[in-house]
Formats: C-alpha cells, structure tokens, sequence
C-alpha cells in the first residue's frame, strides 16, 4: 500500500540532524494509545462503582443482606483463575520478547483456556441464580416482588457489572485468538509485537476490574454468612 | 505542478480506481476532515430548519402547526442533533483532523486508520440516531439530556436516541486519543509543548476531556438502556432508584463538554487574533495553560446544573464557588486577546470580523453565564428563556461563530481557492445582525418568567417571540448566503498563494495550495515560537524545497 516509513530527517539552522518520528510503526505511540484507552475503561468502570458505592451507602444493611447470598465459593475460585490467567498472560509477553514464539503462543492458549473456564463457572452461577429467583426481569427483581428496594439495586447492579466484565472476557478471548493468527501468519514477533503488548495490558486492566469487583459483591455480606446457594 | 490532496489519496482496503470509493475509503486525516464537515453541516441545516419550524410554532400564542407532544420532539432532535452531532465533535473533528497535524508537522495522525474508523463509527451513530425517527413511536420528547425518571417511562423510543448518543461518544473517545498520541509522538522536531499553536493545545486540552469525561456518560447511558430494557431500578424512583444520580453522572460529562466545545474554537481565536494583529501574540503560555486549566477545573462544576434538583445547601455553595473560578482562565484568554490586538496592525478580512464579532456574542454569553452561577439568580431563571438565550449566546455565538470564522480563515488552506470577501462580509453581518435580533429578546421573555420548552405561552411573550421570529429569518438567510459564498468560491474562485495571510504557523509553510498528499514534503526543524512578526511581518521563512530557514 506504500505507507513504508522512510525514515526523514531535519536539518536545524547549525546544521544538525534530527530524525522525525513518523506514525508508521511507532512502537511507544501505539503503547500509549492502548494507555489511553484503557483509562476510559477505567473511567467507565469508575462511574459504576461510584453509583454501587452511593446505593450501599444508601440501604447498608440490604447490600450485606444481599451480598450474603453470592455463592463466594464460586466467585472466589474465578478470582484465582483470572488472576493465574494475567500470570500465563504475562508469561507470554515475556516469552515473546525473548523470542521463543512458541512458549508465548502455548501461554495465550493457556490464557484462553482460562477465561473460557471463568465464563462457564459464571455460567453456572448465573443459573444457580435464576432458579433461586433472582434474575433480571424475573421473579425476585421484578418491580412488584417484596425485595426490598436495596437488594433489589444490589442485583441489578451485579447483573449489569459482572455482566460487562464477562462482556470484557469474551472480546479478550477473541483479541486473543486474533493475536495468535497474526503471530501464525508472522505479522506479530519478537521484534514486532505491540499487538501482544497491547492485548497483555487489556487483559491486565480486565483481571485488576475484578479484583475490585470480587470484593464489593462477595465479600462485604460474608461476616453473617449463611453460605451461598 | 506536484499533485495535491484532492488527486491522490491513501485508503484502508487496497485503492478502489472510483472517485468515490477512494474517498469512502480514504485515511488520509485532510480528507477525513472534509467528510466529516459535509455529514455535520447536512445535520447542522436539518436542526435548523426544527429550530424554525419550532419558531414559526412560537410566532403567536396557543397551537398552530403543532400539538406540545410533536413539540417535545421538535426540540429534543434539536438539541440531540446539535449537541451530540454537530457542535461536540464538530471542531475537532474537522479542524482538529485536517489542520492540526498541519500545525505540528505531522504526515498524518497517529492511527490513520483508527480515524478512518471513527468516521465511520460517528457515521453508524448518525443512522441510529435517524433510525429513531421512524421506529416505534417515533423520536425521543425527553430533551437532550435524557433526565429520568421521564425517560425511563416515555414510549417514545428513547432507547435508540441513547445506543446512538453510546456510539457517537465512542467516536469521540477514539477522536481524542488520537489526537493526544498525535501530538505527543509526532509534532516535528523542536517543537517542544510551548512551541505549538494554541489551536493545537485547545485541541489537546479537548482531547483529554473527550478521552476522560465521555466513559461516564457512556456508562450512564448504559445503564440507562440497561434499566429501560431490563427493568433494573437504577434511576427510577418507582423501582428504587435516583433520577438524581443520573442528573451528577450525565452532567460530570456534560459540564466538561461545554468545555470541549469551547477550547478548541478558542484556539481558533488565538490563531486568527495575532495572525490579523500581525502581532505575537500576547501571553502565550497564559493561553496554553489557560486552556488546561479549563478543562481542569471544569470537571468540578457539574453541580451548577443541580441547584433545583435537591443537593445540600454546602454542595450548592461549593459548586457555585467553584464555577466562579472558571471565569478566571476565561478572562485571561479575553484579556490576551485584546492586549494582542492592541497596537496591532489590524487587518479586517472576514475570519478577523467573525473573530471580532464572537468577541461580543461570547462575552456577553459568558456574562450571562455568571449570572445564573448564582444559585439565588438561577432558582429564578432555571429552566427559562434566560437561560436558553443564555446557552445559545455561548454556543452559537461562541463556538459555532468561532467555527465559522476558522472556516473562513482555513477555506483557502483547504481548497487552494479564495472566497468573495466583499459577499463574504455581506453574510457576517446578516448572521451577527439576525443572531442578536433571535437570541437578545430571549433575555427579557426569560427574566420575566417566559418558561423554555413550552409550546404554548402567555400573550404578554408574544412581542419577544415575534422579534425573534424575524430575527430567525434574518439569521438563516445569512448561513444559507455564507454557504452559498463558500460554495461559489471552492467552485468559481481565484486560486491563492499557500499563504494568503501571511500568518506564521506551520500549516501556512506548506509548498502548495491545497497541501500535498503528505503534507510537509519535507519537516522543518521547529526552534522558533510559533507567531513571530517584525514590523507586521512574519519572521520566519522557509525555502520550501529543502524546508530551512532562509530568513
Ligand atoms: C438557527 C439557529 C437556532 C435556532 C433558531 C434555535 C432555536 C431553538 C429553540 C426555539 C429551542 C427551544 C427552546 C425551548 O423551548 O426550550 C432551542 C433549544 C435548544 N437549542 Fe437551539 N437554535 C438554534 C441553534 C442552535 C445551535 C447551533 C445549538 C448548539 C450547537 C443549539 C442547541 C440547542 C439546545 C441544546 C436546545 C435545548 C434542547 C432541549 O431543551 O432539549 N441550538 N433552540
Ligand atoms: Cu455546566
């Protein structure tokens, strides 16, 4: 397509050169566009924890209440896969950068595999919520049911939040099966990999969202614990 | 003759042979920006043309041509349109595309593909937004601020009108992350931050805004969908929720995009005020950190637009006390402004009159603003004319004149062509005569009690309607002749010389009008400030084969 980057250069009025960075292939512009990007993830996710923030604030008691309910077992045992997840992750960046593309591209699997085992645990929990009733435009949450207003927020909230996260899981999954037909077909190596770069940080910026997630819903109900469906 | 912009172009996918293809295609950031202007002023006549339809409704009291429901929609696709459509992205995705990297000597923007994208993901937003129109119950009748509960409740379909602000804002988020890696990776060398135009750093100060305040309303609107679609109580009071807490999260945006209207059509200014002084401009770095300051302290005053809607009475004080403070940068950009034409050689030509002329329809915009900062003033004018004549007095009259002033200033840039000055003063006076003739009345209407988004008003309103009706008309005859004018010379007039101004900015040291392909054939080394003049004449001059200083 001949946008090949020549690289060009300036000459000041003492005669000195200076090299001119261009937009092709600029490894730290396309590092600090993914930076970027991620801190409007960070924005968004801000703002939801700002309004699950006001609502606990508002009804205390009805957060535990309903907090207590979350299967902890469940979420917990998410928590551990997502975070060896960021670690297989990483790993793979690191095996890139050191050249062996083959230990990366068997760690981005690895990575893969995690995330599909998140899904389906979430799955299940997701399930095991329905049929107690508690489930968007069902049952418990319905308007007319006698949940109280603050537990009722609570679940709404988790719906919407953890459901954007597993939205979050699912786009990583394919950004991660994309990076692995670009490195098969040899437009991502050791020498050209700001798309592993880029993708490693988003799946960092997604686990480090749980990290907060986990512990608002799970655990602020686990001291009067009476266990989780 | 070497080829310029508008024979050759760089496209996403292969390089079609049609025309047309190549520029549906193109990634070129010059091309991109002229796209953008012809989508957004085709939007921008469609909400006029319901602003006078709303007008001709106005003219005398009771219902003529429509009933108060179809007039609850008339003004929500107003605001919808000019708002999210038109005004917010509006300079920086046309100015901000096709001179900006000009100005700071970059081929292209950082991702040009990326803004290829943009384009086409602000295009998508623009179709769902119409598709509104003729889905369901037709347009949303909530206003353009979608409050709830109402818009929890309406039928009418405000789920689109908010999928459709979603995906316009994400347009905006990629915008303004381009725009700051371009400016930080690929300003040409030399050019340290305090060696831009100050257009460029009202565009940088915009782009942090776009980049951090549009996720919270994006959320917000999600949420809102969320709970329109899945019966989640999170605004509706009915279901638990607080119509409040939609009222802080839509405004922590939208405060702040007021702002990013504004800073970069104050780059404008401070780009054609020291070009037609032939002056340096006065108090550069107050400008530049003016413009970051703005933007920071404007993400502090959401409240003001919560006086009425229930905050505690020390939330109320710190808001307003905070949004006195925004006055203070704002005044030292007037104050810089002036103190740059004073003494100058001032040159009258018509991006000069417009700059001029949003002096006066700005400040006085601005005024008004401060008066309704009071929380007593605004528990008054709240949700009256005042105000509406209060916000188009900024907006119109600030950015929208100050875009139309940069549309003049940059047309020979652009199209390598000259408009008819003489014809091109005719339409100013016609726009500035007719705004003030709309919009001023308003402020009388609004201080005697004349509530906005009625459809219906008392007979003793009807004289500042009428004012305003011909005023409207003076008004819009005036865009339609500057257009008009516009058109003539991209088609009919003279071609110019690359630097018609003899202004100092790199995007005027080009080699040819319009620019090459790739901009710069060559980048200079920037060590000088970017507006140097000598006895009303530029300093700096380039031989533009080698691009080296020969002065
Ligand atoms: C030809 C020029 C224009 C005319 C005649 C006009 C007229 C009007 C009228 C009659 C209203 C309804 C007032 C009410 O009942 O509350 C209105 C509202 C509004 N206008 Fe304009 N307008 C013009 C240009 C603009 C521009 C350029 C913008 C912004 C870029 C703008 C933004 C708005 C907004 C945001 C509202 C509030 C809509 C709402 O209440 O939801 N207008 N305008
Ligand atoms: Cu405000």
């Amino acid at each position: 397509m001949g946008h090949e980057y020549v690289p060009e250069i300036a000459i000041d009025r003492d005669g000195n050169q200076h090299e001119v960075q261009g937009w092709q292939g600029d490894f730290y512009g396309g590092k600090l566009g993914f930076w970027l990007f991620m801190l409007t993830e960070v924005m968004m996710f801000g703002a939801m924890f700002l309004a699950l923030a006001y609502y606990n604030t508002l009804h205390p008691q009805d957060f535990l209440d309903a907090s207590a309910s979350l299967n902890r077992l469940l979420g917990g045992t998410n928590t551990v896969i997502l975070l060896v997840s960021a670690l297989t992750m990483g790993l793979g960046l690191l095996r890139m950068r050191a050249g062996d593309v083959k230990g990366a591209k068997l760690m981005i699997w690895a990575t893969i595999i995690l995330a599909v085992a998140f899904l389906v645990i979430k799955g299940f929990e997701w399930t095991a919520e329905y049929h107690h009733g508690i489930f968007l435009m069902h049952d418990k949450l319905l308007p007319e049911s006698s949940l109280p207003f603050g537990q009722k927020l609570f679940f709404g909230l988790y719906f919407s939040m953890t459901g954007l996260h597993g939205f979050h899981i699912i786009i990583g999954i394919g950004l991660m099966l994309w990076l692995l037909k670009r490195i098969n077909a040899g437009k991502v190596s050791p020498e050209h990999h700001i798309l592993h770069w880029n993708i490693a940080l988003y799946w960092d910026i997604v686990h480090l969202i749980w990290v907060f997630v986990f512990p608002y819903y799970y655990m602020i109900g686990a001291g009067g614990a009476t266990g989780g469906h | 003759m070497s080829k310029t912009y508008f024979d050759e172009t760089h496209c996403a996918i292969g390089h079609p042979k049609s025309t047309f293809m190549q520029w549906m295609l193109t990634i070129d950031h010059k091309r991109i920006g002229i796209m953008y202007a012809a989508v957004m002023f085709v939007f921008f006549f469609v909400a006029v043309f319901t602003a006078f339809a709303m007008r001709l409704e106005l003219f005398a009291p009771g219902g003529q041509y429509m009933d108060g429901d179809t007039f609850n929609q008339a003004f929500t696709l107003h605001g919808v349109i000019m708002i999210f459509l038109f005004i917010i992205p509006g300079i920086p995705a046309i100015f901000g595309n096709i001179v900006m990297p000009l100005m700071i000597g970059a081929k292209d923007v950082s991702f040009p593909r990326l803004n290829w994208f943009t384009f086409w993901l602000y295009i998508a937003g623009c179709c769902i937004a119409l598709a509104s129109l003729f889905i369901g119950e037709g347009v949303a009748d909530t206003g353009w601020t979608f409050y709830a509960p109402y818009s929890m409740n309406t039928g009418t379909n405000v789920i689109m009108a908010l999928v459709a602000a979603f995906v316009l804002g994400f347009a905006s988020i990629l915008t303004g992350l381009n725009f700051l890696v371009t400016i930080h990776r690929l300003r040409a060398p030399g050019m340290t931050f305090f060696k831009m135009p100050l257009f460029v750093w009202g565009i940088y100060a915009t782009a942090w805004i776009q980049l951090l305040a549009t996720p919270v309303v994006g959320i917000t609107l999600v949420l809102a969908i969320l709970e329109k679609y899945f019966g989640i109580g999170i605004f509706d009071p009915a279901k638990g929720g607080d119509p409040v807490l939609f009222q802080h999260l839509f405004w922590i945006y939208s405060h702040p995009a007021v702002y990013l209207m504004i800073l970069p059509a104050f780059g404008i200014m401070s780009e054609i005020i020291p070009t037609f002084s032939r002056k340096e401009v006065f108090g550069y770095r107050t400008i530049a950190l003016s413009s970051a300051s703005i933007a920071g302290i404007g993400y502090l005053v959401w409240g003001h637009h919560l006086y009425t809607s229930g905050m505690s009475d020390i939330a109320k004080t710190v808001f307003s006390f905070l949004t006195f403070f925004v006055a203070i940068p704002t005044g030292v950009k007037f104050y810089d402004w002036v103190a740059t034409m004073y003494q100058g050689k001032i040159v009258l030509s018509t991006p000069m009159i417009w700059a001029l002329g949003t002096i006066i329809t700005f400040a006085i915009g601005g005024i008004t603003g401060i008066t309704i900062t009071m929380i007593g003033m605004d528990v008054h004018l709240q949700d009256t004319y005042y105000t509406v004549a209060h916000f188009h007095y900024a907006i119109l009259g600030g950015v929208v004149f100050l875009m139309f002033a940069g549309m003049h200033y940059w047309f020979p840039l652009i199209t390598g062509k000259m408009y008819n000055e003489t014809k091109a003063k005719i339409a100013f006076y016609l726009n500035f005569i007719g705004f003030n003739l709309l919009w001023f009345p308003m402020f009388i209407a609004g201080y005697y009690g004349m509530p906005r988004r009625y459809f219906d008003y008392l007979p003793e309103f009807q004289i500042y309607h009428q004012i305003s009706f011909i005023g409207a008309v003076i008004f819009i005859t005036g865009l339609i002749y500057m257009f008009w004018v516009f058109f003539k010379g991209w088609t009919k007039g003279e071609p110019t010389t690359p630097n018609p101004w003899h202004a100092t900015t790199l995007e005027w040291h080009l080699p040819t009008s319009p620019p090459p392909l790739d901009n710069h054939s060559k980048v200079p080394y920037v060590d000088f400030d970017p507006y140097e003049y000598k006895h009303g004449e530029p300093v700096v001059k380039f031989n533009y084969e080698t691009m080296q200083r020969i002065d």
